[in-house]
């Protein structure tokens, strides 16, 4: 089963400092396959800005970031990675197939096709209908199928489960648990406190 | 391979929502249309006067409609997150921008390409200019889409981006406004103009190597 094993993700003596003001600093963490990251804190700790500074939006104020021992500067990198942030990244206008399609042509097909994923989040039947017509919480899930569909290692999630419902939740963790399984990373911030079986989880609290 | 269906799958993308949206594609045409028909209302009963205006009334209009629908082209996707995502690929970005950019024209500048002999007519150019202001047209408005990218490329993370989007495009518009329109002039009075459309065809070559490397940064840079 273990198909990805042998990353990792480290930072060194990271730092960000934002408007004269320092979020953190001397931030250190290393991450291999199988493992999730849990970034806590409160509002405006810089949770979001270090999932940013992970994607290359952002430079780190100081301090390195290595991908399997190598600087991140490079598309092996982005190859390896799948991002989801505050905005989900679907056009209202596409169908949620078209959709899932634009994602699948930017990256490399991954382990499951674009009607496994929607079976996997519970959008199967849904294929056709314009994204403006589908619920928050679809949406969220449509854009987290874009993570089943391409090929990643390294999951970077921030607060994946906002405008989820309970089975929404659930049905996320499964997938999440899944991912390490295989072999998998994930990096994540979440007021929810996650519940996965069978998976080490590291956490890092920024206040 | 897969970059290039990454290319067309963008184009692709931003044609079928051009086609969705549609007012994307009306308005700088309509806005075309309106500021060349309001011009023999203002100035009156002078058609030799018109008829020597012609090229430059077609001209700056065409730069203000590009001017115009230049704010659509990174506008929604920085909004919904879709450029994140365009920018995590591991494609290259500048290719990628590449892509929206040539959508893009094709969505705003080719339909200007499809009224302008009309409107030409309309205001008495002669019929031996009409060539060359078609070809003018051709080869001048894709350099006005690609530099306007670098252009929105730098103010999309602004909210107000409006006025310095203008000031910093503008500027760089004005060798295409100078060669294309005086290209015009010159058809018109039958006089050669080979000089003015090899340096439009090298302006055109430039942008469409050189523009898309810093729209790409600027994109990076917007995102922060």
């Amino acid at each position: 089963m273990l198909t990805k094993s042998g990353y990792s993700l480290a930072a060194t003596d990271l730092s960000c400092i934002r408007d004269d003001r320092v979020l953190f600093e001397a931030l250190a963490f290393e991450l291999v396959s199988g493992q999730v990251l849990l970034l806590e804190g409160k509002n405006g700790s810089g949770k979001t800005s270090l999932l940013r500074i992970l994607c290359g939006f952002r430079e780190a104020d100081s301090g390195d970031l290595h991908w399997c021992g190598d600087a991140i500067n490079d598309s092996a990198f982005f190859a390896q990675m799948a991002y989801v942030g505050h905005l989900d990244g679907v056009k209202k206008e596409l169908t949620v197939v078209e959709n899932l399609k634009i994602s699948l042509a930017l990256s490399s097909p991954g382990q499951y096709s674009i009607a496994q994923a929607l079976n996997k989040v519970h959008l199967s039947g849904y294929d056709e209908v314009l994204v403006q017509a589908l619920s928050a919480g679809q949406k969220r899930r449509l854009s987290l199928a874009r993570l089943l569909i391409t090929e990643n290692v390294l999951w970077i999630l921030d607060e994946p489960f906002t405008s989820l419902d309970k089975q929404g939740i659930a049905l996320i963790e499964t997938l999440m648990s899944e991912h390490c399984a295989s072999g998998g990373m994930i990096v994540l911030t979440s007021h929810h406190d996650i519940d996965l079986v069978d998976v080490d989880v590291l956490r890092i609290n920024l206040s | 391979m897969s970059l290039s269906r990454a290319f067309f799958a963008i184009i692709r993308r931003d044609l079928v929502l051009a086609l969705r949206r549609r007012s994307e594609i009306a308005n700088p045409l309509l806005f075309f249309i309106l500021v060349i028909t309001l011009f023999p209302l203002g100035i009156g009963a002078e058609p030799r006067l018109l008829q020597a205006i012609a090229p430059g009334i077609i001209w700056v209009s065409a730069l203000l409609a590009a001017m115009l629908s230049l704010d659509s082209l990174f506008r929604s996707d920085f909004d919904d997150g879709s450029l994140e995502q365009i920018l995590l690929s591991p494609q290259p970005t500048s290719v990628l921008v590449l892509g929206k950019i040539i959508a893009h024209w094709l969505v705003t500048g080719l339909p200007l390409l499809v009224v302008a002999p009309l409107l030409a007519i309309f205001l008495g150019m002669p019929n031996h200019a009409l060539g060359i202001l078609l070809l003018t047209l051709l080869l001048g408005t894709p350099v006005l889409s690609l530099i306007g990218a670098i252009g929105v490329a730098l103010t999309v993370g602004l909210r107000r981006g409006g006025m310095i989007l203008s000031l910093l495009v503008l500027p760089l518009y004005v060798p295409v406004l100078i060669f294309a329109g005086n290209a015009v002039q010159m058809a018109s009075s039958g006089l050669p103009v080979d000089a003015q459309i090899n340096i439009l065809i090298s302006i055109l070559l430039m942008a469409l190597v050189l523009a898309p490397l810093p729209v790409a940064a600027a994109l990076k840079m917007s995102m922060n």
